[in-house]
């Protein structure tokens, strides 16, 4: 130790240069998103006896929703506001058979999803929420009687298990321009 | 300091400043940790859409990016008001998505390229005509693994 106390630096002007950092990274910094809705597309049929035929599947086991350019809904041929999709989807996965109309079990159902080419991108997003919400709602409904967990809790082979009851089986129909858009 | 010593006993004692230089530090390093600098400069509208039953994305890195909207107000004159696809930073068709998957699945090392993933970042203006060209536009490229990027809603 020196027995010459040493000037003191002068502190005072580090908050400005702070400053000039934070501003600079508050101006810069774009909170990036990286959450959305993930999907598979299905390949692209090589020739026509590839598109599965549909009246092999029977009918009371897919359930249609029909979007229109003007983005109303046509679900089983009816009018439905999107606040009873989710409803109606959880209806149809979950009949075991019970209502003759509806599904035999959730591994035959199929949800049938078309649009029109002037349905607007906020509404499909918001059908296919909808229908996942459907699925997923199901799904921690099970993983919850069995093992007392949210189904995104479970792990490897449980997760599979409740996969396996209620497999997310959503296909989205060849393009079709019904609209005129 | 001790010329400062005269106006003693008058008035409130003023508040120290001495930690200021701390918590603006702390804000800093919370900007500097957040910040991603974009890649990309957005030339269209993107507002993108709500959903709950969102996933993160685990690795950015896979992540090909399409941009769809309307372009932003200085590139209207030259590009109008309906909404189109950007690629990297132009504007592009969709017959140019092919390619552009094509290049991206080129760079990405080979035990990486089942991971690769397609995000598209819609403005929920878009209509899904355009959204339908660009997914039959990656089957042709085969490209199956889709990402619709949304904000996450609590519902």
């Amino acid at each position: 130790m020196s027995r010459r106390s040493l000037p003191e630096i002068n502190a005072g002007s580090m908050a400005d240069i702070a400053f000039l950092l934070l501003i600079f990274f508050l101006v810069t910094t774009t909170m990036d998103v990286d959450t959305g809705l993930v999907r598979k597309l299905p390949a692209m049929p090589e020739d026509e006896e590839q598109i599965i035929d549909d009246s092999q599947i029977k009918a009371k086991n897919i359930y249609v929703v029909l979007v229109n350019a003007k983005d109303q809904l046509l679900v089983e041929e009816e009018l439905m506001e999107i606040s009873q999709l989710r409803a109606g989807a959880k209806k149809f996965l979950d009949n075991w058979g019970k209502n003759p109309s509806l599904s035999d079990n959730p591994q035959k159902a199929i949800i049938s999803l078309q649009n029109d080419r002037g349905t607007s991108y906020e509404m499909y997003i918001k059908v296919q929420n909808e229908l996942s919400a459907a699925y997923r709602e199901l799904r921690d409904r099970e993983a919850q009687k069995k093992f007392g967990l949210n189904y995104t809790e479970l792990k490897g082979d449980r997760k599979k298990e409740i996969r396996k009851m209620f497999p997310e089986k959503i296909s989205e129909a060849e393009p079709k321009n019904a609209g005129g858009n | 300091m001790s010329r400062f010593k005269k106006k003693k006993g008058s008035g409130t004692p003023a508040i120290s400043t001495a930690s200021l230089p701390d918590i603006v530090f702390m804000l800093l390093f919370f900007f500097m940790v957040t910040t991603v600098m974009r890649e990309t400069t957005l030339l269209v509208e993107n507002a993108l859409p709500q959903a709950s039953e969102v996933k993160k994305i685990e690795d950015k890195s896979l992540c090909s990016y399409i941009y769809v909207g309307a372009p932003v107000t200085g590139m209207q004159s030259k590009f109008g008001t309906e909404p189109r696809i950007q690629l990297n930073d132009s504007f592009k068709l969709a017959s140019d998505i092919q390619e552009f998957v094509a290049s991206k699945r080129e760079a990405t090392a080979e035990e990486k390229k089942p991971q690769l993933i397609t995000c598209i970042k819609a403005d929920v203006d878009a209509k899904m005509g355009l959204i339908t060209d660009i997914k039959q536009e990656l089957r042709k490229a085969q490209a199956y693994k889709i990402n619709y990027a949304t904000y996450s809603s609590v519902d």
